[in-house]
Formats: structure tokens, C-alpha cells, sequence
């Protein structure tokens, strides 16, 4: 053994540390130098993008009352693995939980998982918070979450306001800004504003250890986003008009919209039976939200602009102003008191021989049959198709048959019939206005929701233009833009030829039909009708303004099944004008008959009347074979859907139909839109 | 020498105070943490070196075996009384201070070698000579093996290095090294190919060699050793080796990809390491490790530590240091006129050397988890101390060379 006889071996050894050395620092090289993975894994590891959820905008009404806020609510979360020896008891006492309750909940939350926080109780209150609060040190793993919820102070204005919840798969799909978990609203103005309400989310990047505990911010918060908190909403509602109305068509069906005609601005819009929109939120939510849907008078169906009323004889002036401008008639027209076509024939109620203005004030049904055939079958026009065509242009000009385009979500068009509708149920060139007379007085195929009824007094009050109906007035302090508002909106009328109208209107409330609705002095316009409807008995309507100059207020009532427009419609709207003219009530005693009528028992009725008959499918034809202009799409809206009718339960629907009497075509069309508002809006 | 183990010990004592950092326990010199007591254990270890320095250079040698034997009942104690922690028994606990015989092993048994092969008229190529070297090194492995410390006992395997610098011939590191290619092949490709390959090499390598008889024989002896190991291997991965130990290497080998079980420390780690980039984030700024990511984050993974925080610059000088270290190592190893210190210098050499592989190995991806510290970097007081008398007997040893006589 000498030292020069390991020389080799010596180099041999150094040799091998200096070659593992150098394949470690090779590798090295690769991992830290050239591979990016790793850091992006790094951070991945270790950072945690928290949202800071905005506040939602509040809302408020035209006065500056509170419609809509923000309350705080706390959700309880834990995380399993943190869970020690806590005092079950006592803390299922504070929640008012079972222990299986609690078993339950805590093996729910392991599942997804042990180390992460997890929702164990949703948006307790604050009471409970408080007792919570104090005691939550003795519960290891438990914290609690604050978040807000939204809370609506005046209980009112459900349809409008609408409800949020939370996003589902789909539209998280649709919409990338939206995430698991947020909200989003999902009717009225939570619904479209909600871009504006929401705000801005911001983003907190947080670094947390291997157990999902935060260590900190991350480069001091540099990257960080603010949250900012979403838009105040000013509403063109008056909430106390509202609240006045809400009162006024309690225990009835129907709906009610009032606007200022000198702006387009929805004062009131009341869809009865309501609810209370705190309902739909915070805990009791779903289960408020299938009992509601459950209730038959279908409350979450917002009828004052998704149900379709035959107008009845309100539909007379938009009748008469299309007849005076297309020269058919004037002023000074009159005809006979009576209407025969065949075996049927429409009478009067029995009035002296009549002109325009009389036959508005004594709604005379005969008037209008005429004056609806001479326009229809007059010499001027081709063929009769031309005639109804040039009719239905000036109907169309009133803002009937089509969508307003209100700021709200899911409205309906309404139905005013197209020559193809009648080309497909009679054959072409098998109609004639004789055949089709009652639309003269608003019956027959027509459907036109009360907004658009509304929209019709602000078009004769403004005496032939409106501004888009329209719900929000400012956001955020400034002027809404999102829609184009400012437009004065023309009909095919001229001016001049409402004078004659509003005279008629100006009588009906004077000396005609609706004199109920007279109070202080005010000069009132208005119209009463009496819509027969195959649900029973009649609909109970008036349309009205006030007062005729300088109008400040175009209303719409309909009371469903009520009877006669002067019984219910004309003293309901004209309380609200008075209110929303005077905020005080100079006839208590029509207020309290009013209030007090209860007139649900009707419908209920009706309902049970109607339930085996015309439910379950369209009777007949499938949609698409009588209603062409309909496509699917339009009633296809939001969350409702129409089914067609299949082959198979076509027949079967054919059959049942023998055992009845065969459908007109109104009872058809009447039946169809009772089906979609009584069942199919809320799938 | 010295300065190298002060700085070893500095840097490993800062990567546990950054591993395992945390508000809370912000001072470096609290004792309720891991660098807190890394503290105590550097004074310990200081306490023992200057121990060291100040006995007598010649009792090491003459006391190596006795201390060899003490170690060897040591770890039968250890074997009967000891408790079972993480699945190894390896553990004396008196009070609340926890020994690791297995690693004062290492250095008995560098000492017991020294001291056999320095003997005179010892030859390496004896039978005899191999088999009792042999039996000095597979004694105490055995031993460790038997605490269930694979790693630990793997370590003994380092001491072919020295038994090869003494003499031993160069085709035992050959066919050490071979088996290793042909252990990971086994694994790796199915039997019957890897037996076809290893005929046609046999062959092929007859063909091209002098046609002589012996020559036909040695190809063909080692051809049939190789496929004997083949088979051996396939049966001792399945029976042997423990569920875990199968999972690490074949997560290493690539044939396994599970990052949350088997695989998740090595992946872990390397996110680590893999983050730190060139210059690293800078002490106390890793994120991997601080955050608990990475497992054993201030022992066997301390690297992982160097890695994030200092990047590549940290892990290349550190690396660097122990190279150097090796390589001062041998030099004085190669200086000494007395055989038993220069044995001695590459038992330590090789231990080191070996712990470092494994060690960095494993943290980087290139050797299976075994979980063996880092020399001077670890938390850990056995480890330390162990590593401290290595170092510091080779320092004493070392100041004696000029005393001894060939």
C-alpha cells in the first residue's frame, strides 16, 4: 500500500464526485433555467384569486324611497379538518339544527372537502349571528362569512323589481363573467340592469400555505382589483302610488299600469295577486319560489305586460282615430242602431241617434261594428285583405301587436290577428269584415297587454305620440341611456283628429259610463269596457287620462272576471289618479268598496271550471298551422315555453274535441292564451 | 476545513430558520422551532469538535474497534427497545432527547475499516482481507436495515469506494455500477428482451475478442450472472422491497405518475426547486417551502430550501462546496503517511459523498425518496453531531501526519 500505487484510483473516485456533481448542476440548469412549469405550478400551489364581491346597486323610487338594498347575512362556513371537540349540543342549539342535521351537513362538507372552507349554513341572520358570534371561539373550524342579500323595505312592486339567484351551468357557459356561486338577476329591473347593478368584481390574490390557510397578500396587494360597487338606480315609480294600488287590486285578478304621457315614465305598474318580494330571497328562497309557482292564481306571472286581454271596448278609440284619419268617417258620421251579419246581429243599449263623440260615451257597439266594416270593406282598398291590412298598419302605429320595449325583461307582444291567421282558418278570400266585426269592438282574436293599453291613453293624451314606457329613470345619478327614451314615438294620427276622441272620452266619465270615476273638478278622459272572455264572467276594464290638458297621468286597469268596467276598472283608476294628482282620497267609501272587494272566489271557480278542459295541450292544429307570425320563439321566452302539440296527442286532443262543441276561432285563440299565462309561463 | 463546516452549518441552520418560517415564530433563535434547536445542536456540535481536537490524536486509532463495538450493541439496543417512528425503529429516546445510533455507525464503521486495512500485511486482494472488510461494513447495514432505515443503511454501500481506493479491484465498481443499469433495465423493459440483449452483447463480444477458452468462459459467466440478476431482480423488487419503496422508484423511473401519493414530495420538490430560477426569491420570500408545500421541508428536503430561495446560483455553489469539500477530503487523505487516516478520510469522503447523491438526488428528481439528511444542512442533532465527529477526527487525524511514521 503506498501512495503513488492509489493514484489512479484516487482520480477514479474524484473523478465520480466531479461527474455527479456536474449531471446535478445539469439538471438544475434544466429545472430552474430553462423549464417554466415550475413556477407557473408554484404559483399555482400557492395563489388563491379571492373575489371581493361589489354591493348591488340599491333602487329607488321616483321620490327617493328606498325600493331595493343591501342587508348584510352571514353564511357559517367550515372546514372539517379544523373541527375538534366542540360541544355539538350547544352549538345545533345556537343554529336550531338536529344532530343528524348537523352529522349531515359536516359529512357534506368532507366530501367535498377536508382541508377547504365550505358552506355549512347559508345566509344566517343577524340575530343568530349576534348569539354566534360570542360563542364561535369554542367552535374550531367554524367561521362566518359575511355577504349581502338583497331586501326590499316597502314589500312592494314585486313584478318590477324582480328577484337575483344564483347562476346555473348554462349561463355560466353563455357568459364568462359569471362564476359558480354568483348571482344574477333573473327578472324585472334585477334583471335588466343587472350589468349595471352588479358592479365590477375585484380580485384579491392571496397566498395561502399547503392547508388552504391565508398567509397574506401577494406582492403587497399589487395586483390586486377593487371592487366597485354596482350603480344606484333611480325608478320613474311612485312607491306610495304603487303601494295605493297594490291595496286598491288586492283579492283580485288583473293587472294595472299607470305612466306620465309626457315622459314615458311607468308610475305604477301592479300585477295582482302579487307577493312579497322578500320571498324570493335569502334562505327561504326555492321554497317560496315552488310555492308560488304551485298557487293557481300565479302570482309570479307578471300580467301588466305578459298576459293578452281582449281590449273590449276600449279598443273602440283606436277603432274610431284610425277610421277619421283614413277618412271613413268624421265627426259627423252616424249609423244605424244596429249590426246584422246573418243570423247575428249587435243592438244598442238604447241611447239617442248618435255621431262619434255619442257613440264613445255610450260605447255604442253597432257604431263601431260599422265604422270596423266600412273601413275594412270600403272601395277604396283592392280587396278586403288590403282594407284589413291598412287597418291593422294604423293598430300596429298605437304600439298594439308588438312589443313597447319597456326596460323589463319577458314582455309579450300581445296579438293583433295578420290577414294569414285568417287566410289559414277560413281560406283565403273566404273572410271578409262581416266575418271578422267583433275586432271592431275589441273582441275576437285580439290580445294586448295593459301596458300596451296604457301606452294607448299616453298616445291620445299626448294626442299622437308617446315616449318608450320605460321604468328607470337615472342610474347612477345620471340621465338613463341605455334606451333610447327621448324619442317621441309618432302614430299614423294626426293631431286634429283626437279632438273629437278625447270630446267622447271626456263624456264618458262626464255623463256615460264611467262617471264613478269623476272627482274634484278634474277633467278626466277615459273609456270603459267589458270584455267578454271564455273564463266566465266578464273582464272589467277602463283606460283613462287626466286631466285632458296637460295630462300628468295615462292609466289601464283590468280587473279579470270582475263584470262591468264602471264596477271595478273605472273607480280603481280613478283613485289612483286622485292619489297620484292630490296623495289624498276625497271618496273614502269608493276607496273602501274598493279595498274590501274580494273577487278571487270568481276566479277560483273559473279555475276548477276550466282545469279538465284545456290544460294539458293545444287543443287542435298545432301553433305553427294557425298562428304562423307566432314563432315558437317569441313564446319561447326566458325561462317559459310553449310545447307543440305531437302527432299522438294531436288525435287524442282530437278526440276529447268531438265530445265537445267545436271552438270558434276567438275561443281557440282565447283558449291558447289562457293556456300560456294560466300554465305555461313558469316551466 | 474548518471554515467549510462553518459554512455548511450556517447556510443549513438559515434554509431551516427560511423553511419553516413563519410570523408567528419570527426569531431565529427561538427554541420552540426547528432552527432554534438547530442552534443547540450546532453548540453541541461545537462542544464535541473542539472535544475532538483536544484528545489525543492516537486514541482514534486505538480505541476504533472498541468504539465499533459499542456502536454494534448500540443498535441492538436500538433493535429491542426502541419505538416505531414513521415506520423505522431507530430511535434511542432518553428523556426527551431522541439518538440515532445508525448514524454514528457510519463513522465506527469508516474507524473499524481504517483500522483493519491499515493493519500490516493486509492485502486488499486477499480473499480473506475482502471478506472480513466485507463483514466490518455488512454488519452494522445489516443492523440499520433491520430498524427498517433503508436509507441509513444504504449509506454502508458508500465504503466501496474506500475498500476500491485500497486496492480492491476496479471490477467490483464496474459491476456495482452495472448491476445499478441493469437493476433500473429489469425494471423497465420486460425480461425476455433484456435477456436477448444481454446474449447478443455476450455474443457479439466474443465474436470481436480473442476466440480463446477463457475468454469464452468470462462472456459467457458474466452473460448468465447478468440474466441470473435480471430474474433476481424482478423477484426481489416484487418481494423484498416494501409497497412504498417500490411506488418511489417507479414514480422515479417515470413508469408511475401519481403527484398526489407517491409522487407528490419529488413533485412537489421539484416545483420548488423549479421556481426559484436564477437568482431564487430570496431568503425567507420561497413560497413552496414556507407554505408546508413541500414535505420535510427542513430535513430531507432542505435543498428544496436553497433551490426556491436562492436559485441557481445557491444550489450550483452549494454543490460546489461539497466538491470542494470532497476534494479537500481526498487530499488529505492522500497526504497522510498513516494508512488509517488516509482509509479513514475516504470513509468520510464516501459517506459524504453518498448522503449528498441520494440527498440532491432525490430533491431534483434523479434518485428515489430515500430519506437520508443532507450533510450539515438537515435539521436533526444525531445527524449533525455524526457528520461533526467525521469531520473533525479527520481534522485531528490529520494534524498528527507529520507525527506518524510509515
Amino acid at each position: 500500500m503506498s501512495n503513488t500505487s492509489g493514484r489512479n484510483q484516487q482520480v477514479v473516485v474524484a473523478g465520480i464526485f466531479t461527474a455527479l456533481i456536474v449531471i446535478f448542476i445539469i439538471r438544475l440548469f434544466f429545472v430552474q433555467l430553462i423549464e417554466e412549469s415550475y413556477t407557473v405550478s408554484a404559483n399555482n400551489n400557492v395563489l388563491r384569486y379571492m373575489t371581493d364581491y361589489p354591493a348591488r346597486g340599491m333602487v329607488y323610487d321616483r321620490n327617493g324611497k328606498i325600493l331595493a338594498y343591501n342587508q348584510a347575512v352571514y353564511d357559517l362556513m367550515v372546514i372539517p379538518r379544523q373541527v375538534k371537540e366542540i360541544d355539538t349540543l350547544d352549538f345545533c342549539q345556537l343554529l336550531d339544527i338536529t344532530k343528524e342535521d348537523f352529522l349531515d351537513k359536516i359529512k357534506k362538507a368532507k366530501t367535498y372537502s377536508r382541508i377547504r372552507p365550505s358552506i355549512f349554513e347559508k345566509q344566517i341572520s343577524a340575530e343568530t349571528y349576534a348569539t354566534l358570534q360570542e360563542k364561535l371561539f369554542k367552535f374550531k373550524g367554524f367561521y362566518v362569512q359575511p355577504r349581502t342579500i338583497r331586501k326590499y323595505p316597502n314589500n312592494t312592486a314585486s313584478h318590477v323589481l324582480g328577484y337575483i339567484g344564483e347562476v346555473n351551468d348554462k349561463l355560466i357557459e353563455k357568459n364568462p363573467y359569471y362564476r359558480q356561486g354568483d348571482y344574477i338577476g333573473t327578472s324585472g329591473i334585477e334583471q335588466s340592469y343587472e350589468e349595471e347593478l352588479r358592479g365590477i368584481r375585484g380580485i384579491r390574490i392571496v397566498m395561502v400555505d399547503v392547508f388552504n390557510r391565508e398567509k397574506g397578500s401577494y406582492k403587497n396587494g399589487a395586483y390586486d382589483t377593487v371592487a366597485i360597487a354596482g350603480a344606484n338606480l333611480v325608478a320613474t315609480l311612485d312607491a306610495n302610488l304603487q303601494a295605493y294600488g297594490e291595496k286598491l287590486m288586492a283579492n283580485k285578478i288583473g293587472a294595472l299600469v299607470a305612466i306620465e304621457p309626457t315622459t314615458g315614465e311607468i308610475l305604477a305598474m301592479i300585477s295582482s295577486p302579487s307577493y312579497d318580494p322578500n320571498l324570493l330571497v335569502g334562505r327561504a328562497r326555492s321554497k317560496n319560489y315552488g310555492y308560488l309557482l304551485k298557487e293557481p292564481s300565479k302570482p309570479l306571472f307578471n300580467r301588466a305586460m305578459q298576459a293578452y286581454y281582449p281590449p273590449g271596448s276600449t279598443f273602440k278609440l283606436t277603432n274610431a282615430l284610425a277610421a277619421l284619419q283614413e277618412g271613413i268617417i268624421n265627426p259627423m258620421t252616424t249609423f244605424p242602431h244596429s249590426f246584422v251579419v246573418g243570423s247575428k246581429s249587435v243592438h244598442c243599449h238604447g241611447h239617442p241617434p248618435i255621431a262619434l263623440e255619442g257613440a264613445i260615451q255610450y260605447s255604442c257597439n253597432p257604431y263601431f261594428c260599422n265604422t270596423f266594416r266600412a273601413f275594412v270593406d270600403n272601395n277604396k282598398f283592392a280587396d278586403c285583405e288590403t282594407g284589413y291590412n291598412t287597418w291593422r298598419t294604423y293598430q300596429e302605429s298605437f304600439g298594439i301587436g308588438n312589443k313597447i320595449g319597456v326596460d323589463l325583461p319577458h314582455e309579450l307582444k300581445g296579438l293583433l290577428p295578420t290577414t294569414s291567421l285568417y287566410d289559414k282558418y277560413y281560406g283565403r278570400h273566404h273572410w271578409k269584415a262581416s266575418t271578422i266585426y267583433s275586432l271592431g269592438i275589441g273582441q275576437g282574436e285580439l290580445g294586448i297587454t295593459p301596458l300596451q293599453m296604457a301606452n294607448v291613453m299616453c298616445i291620445i293624451a299626448n294626442k299622437g305620440y308617446y315616449y318608450t314606457p320605460h321604468i328607470i329613470k337615472k342610474i347612477a345619478g345620471k340621465p338613463n341611456t341605455t334606451r333610447n327614451l327621448g324619442t317621441k314615438h309618432f302614430t299614423k294620427i294626426s293631431e286634429e283628429n283626437f279632438n273629437v276622441v278625447q270630446d267622447g272620452m271626456q263624456k264618458v266619465v262626464e255623463a256615460g259610463t264611467a262617471r264613478v270615476a269623476q272627482f274634484r273638478e278634474v277633467v278626466i278622459c277615459g273609456k270603459t269596457g267589458t270584455a267578454q272572455n271564455p273564463h266566465g264572467k266578464d273582464h272589467s276594464l277602463f283606460v283613462g287620462f287626466a286631466p285632458r290638458e296637460n295630462p300628468r297621468i295615462a292609466i289601464a286597469v283590468m280587473v279579470e272576471n270582475a263584470g262591468f268596467g264602471a264596477e271595478w276598472a273605472a273607480p280603481i283608476a280613478s283613485l289612483m289618479m286622485e292619489k297620484f294628482m292630490y296623495d289624498s282620497i276625497s271618496r273614502p267609501a269608493i276607496e273602501e268598496r274598493m279595498m274590501k272587494g274580494n273577487l278571487i272566489h270568481i276566479l277560483n271557480n273559473t279555475l276548477e271550471k276550466k282545469s279538465d278542459d284545456v290544460d294539458a295541450q293545444i287543443i287542435g292544429p298545432s301553433l305553427h298551422d294557425f298562428i304562423p307570425e307566432l314563432n315558437i320563439g317569441d313564446w319561447n321566452i326566458g325561462q317559459f315555453t310553449v310545447e307543440e302539440s305531437t302527432p299522438e296527442n294531436k288525435t287524442q286532443n282530437q278526440n276529447k274535441e268531438n265530445q265537445r262543441s267545436p271552438l270558434s276561432i276567438s275561443e281557440f285563440t282565447f283558449n291558447l292564451i289562457y293556456r300560456i299565462e294560466k300554465n305555461e309561463y313558469f316551466s | 476545513m474548518v471554515f467549510f463546516y462553518l459554512g455548511f452549518v450556517l447556510m443549513g441552520w438559515m434554509n431551516i430558520y427560511a423553511a419553516v418560517y413563519n410570523e408567528e415564530h419570527s426569531n431565529i433563535f427561538d427554541m420552540s422551532q426547528n432552527y432554534g434547536k438547530q442552534l443547540m445542536w450546532i453548540g453541541t456540535s461545537m462542544l464535541i469538535a473542539m472535544a475532538i481536537l483536544v484528545i489525543d490524536g492516537k486514541f482514534f486509532a486505538s480505541f476504533s474497534y472498541p468504539i465499533y463495538g459499542t456502536i454494534l450493541l448500540m443498535l441492538l439496543v436500538v433493535l429491542a427497545i426502541a419505538k416505531n417512528v414513521q415506520g423505522a425503529r431507530s430511535w434511542i429516546e432518553i428523556g426527551s432527547f431522541k439518538l440515532q445510533p445508525s448514524e454514528f455507525a457510519k463513522f465506527a464503521t469508516s474507524m473499524a475499516l481504517a483500522k483493519y486495512l491499515s493493519t500490516l500485511n493486509i492485502r486488499m486482494q486477499d480473499t480473506k482481507t475482502k471478506l472480513t472488510a466485507g463483514a466490518l461494513i455488512l454488519i452494522p447495514m445489516a443492523f440499520v436495515l433491520l430498524q427498517n432505515d433503508t436509507g441509513s443503511a444504504l449509506v454502508f454501500c458508500a465504503f466501496i469506494f474506500v475498500l476500491f481506493r485500497e486496492g480492491l479491484s476496479q471490477n467490483f465498481l464496474i459491476f456495482g455500477f452495472l448491476g445499478g443499469i441493469l437493476f433500473v433495465l429489469a425494471l423497465m423493459v420486460p425480461a425476455i428482451i433484456l435477456i436477448s440483449i444481454i446474449g447478443s452483447i455476450g455474443l457479439l463480444s466474443y465474436i470481436l475478442m480473442r476466440k480463446t477458452k477463457k475468454n469464452f468462459f468470462t462472456v459467457a459467466l458474466i452473460t448468465s450472472l447478468c440474466c441470473g440478476a435480471v430474474f433476481s431482480v424482478d423477484y426481489a423488487y416484487n418481494h423484498i422491497l416494501q409497497a412504498h419503496q417500490r411506488e418511489r422508484i417507479e414514480v422515479l423511473l417515470g413508469k408511475k405518475s401519481d403527484l398526489k401519493g407517491a409522487g407528490y414530495n419529488v413533485n412537489q420538490s421539484l416545483i420548488a426547486i423549479g421556481s426559484g430560477g436564477f437568482f431564487g426569491k430570496g431568503f425567507l420570500q420561497g413560497t413552496q417551502t414556507k407554505y408546508d408545500f413541500v414535505p420535510e421541508q427542513s430535513t430531507d428536503f432542505i435543498f428544496c430550501t436553497v433551490g426556491e430561495e436562492w436559485g441557481f446560483l445557491g444550489t450550483t455553489i452549494v454543490l460546489l462546496m461539497f466538491l470542494a469539500l470532497l476534494y479537500r477530503i481526498l487530499f488529505i487523505a492522500e497526504r497522510q503517511r498513516s494508512p488509517y487516516t488516509r482509509i479513514y478520510a475516504y470513509g468520510v469522503a464516501s459517506i459524504i459523498f453518498f448522503h449528498v447523491m441520494i440527498n440532491v438526488g432525490m430533491a431534483i428528481g434523479l434518485a428515489p425518496v430515500i430519506g437520508i439528511p443532507l450533510p450539515f444542512f438537515s435539521y436533526g442533532g444525531s445527524s449533525l453531531w455524526s457528520f461533526t465527529i467525521l469531520l473533525f477526527v479527520l481534522i485531528k487525524l490529520d494534524s498528527y501526519r507529520m507525527y506518524v511514521l510509515r
